[in-house]
């Protein structure tokens, strides 16, 4: 009677878990690159190291800063098709396109909000800007991917709440150990855990 | 297609089982159902990709279900491509509510006992 009790218990167990797979599959986007944000890490932390230089010139300073996101952008793309190509996930499925949905809401509007800064000469929020809209939209895309996403949505926003009491100096520093450190962090994370 | 809907009315599937419900207990339509309460509608290539499985499994475990009235098929044409979307009925996300309660409540006992 116990043996017959426990093989139905487990087996029980074993399709709540097959149950939850199934619908975790169904509304997650899974192709985020680990090794891809790695690399963004490893440019990021340079391009930190480098536009140090240009404190005092704060218009050189998010010249450096555009074009490190602009290659961000391009091995962003580059490595998540490939990902997605190798688990053979659309891009135009439900899990995909809910998650651009809310990853680029927040970062449009932070694309906006660097550009009305600029015009208005004032550098000093830019970092806490980017911290905090990039970190936001880890959280509210990360409903529909991998746990860990939202947990480093968190981090960038705790660097971006540092940011906006600091000088443009500081605030350098900060988008280096955002966007270098937590990106070389969580990215060597998800390719270990997530499969690349 | 109103055909197949009374004839899925016709035969309750209440009745038809007693304790465990067969039609959703099977693996591949188990997984079909998981993944419509997770979603408003899914459409058969989303399906196909998500239980990672061939064509004519999907359609005959989608087929299944639809015949006990546990999901809707919605055919139309997205430009010259024929596209099927299914989501669960009310019928279906109770069959698939009264599984979890299964599952749960044999949980329990093992834990009690």
């Amino acid at each position: 009677m116990l043996a017959v009790s426990d093989a139905l218990h487990e087996h029980a167990l074993h399709n709540i878990r097959y149950i939850r797979d199934a619908m975790e599959r169904a509304t997650a986007f899974t192709s985020i690159p680990g090794w891809g944000g790695f690399a963004i890490g490893v440019t990021a932390l340079a391009t930190s190291v480098y536009a140090s230089r240009y404190a005092v010139q704060p218009r050189l300073w998010v010249v450096s800063w555009l074009i490190e996101a602009v290659v961000a952008v391009i091995i962003a793309v580059f490595t998540m098709f490939r990902k997605a190509r190798r688990a053979s996930v659309s891009f135009t499925a439900a899990p995909a396109r809910r998650f651009f949905i809310s990853y680029s809401a927040p970062l449009i509007a932070g694309a906006l909000i660097t550009l009305a800064l600029i015009r208005a000469n004032m550098f000093a929020p830019l970092p806490a800007v980017w911290l905090l809209l990039y970190g936001a939209s880890f959280i509210s895309s990360g409903a529909f991917s991998i746990r860990v996403v939202p947990v480093m949505g968190i981090c960038f926003m705790i660097l971006g709440i540092a940011a906006c009491f600091v000088p443009l100096s500081v605030g350098n520093i900060l988008l280096g150990a955002g966007f270098g450190v937590l990106h070389m962090t969580f990215g060597t994370i998800i390719a270990r855990s997530y499969g690349g | 297609m109103a055909a197949k809907a009374a004839a899925a009315r016709r035969q309750p599937v209440e009745t038809k089982i007693p304790d465990f419900d067969r039609l959703i207990h099977e693996k591949t339509r188990l997984a079909i159902v998981s993944a419509l309460a997770a979603n408003q509608s899914l459409t058969f290539n989303e399906l196909k990709s998500i239980l990672k499985t061939t064509d004519g499994n999907v359609s005959v475990h989608t087929r299944k279900l639809e015949e006990a009235n546990y999901l809707t098929c919605k055919k139309s044409f997205e430009g010259r491509m024929p596209k099927t979307e299914y989501s669960l009925t009310a019928a279906g996300r109770r069959a698939f509510e009264r599984y979890l309660n299964h599952m749960e409540a044999l949980i329990k006992a093992a834990r009690g006992a």
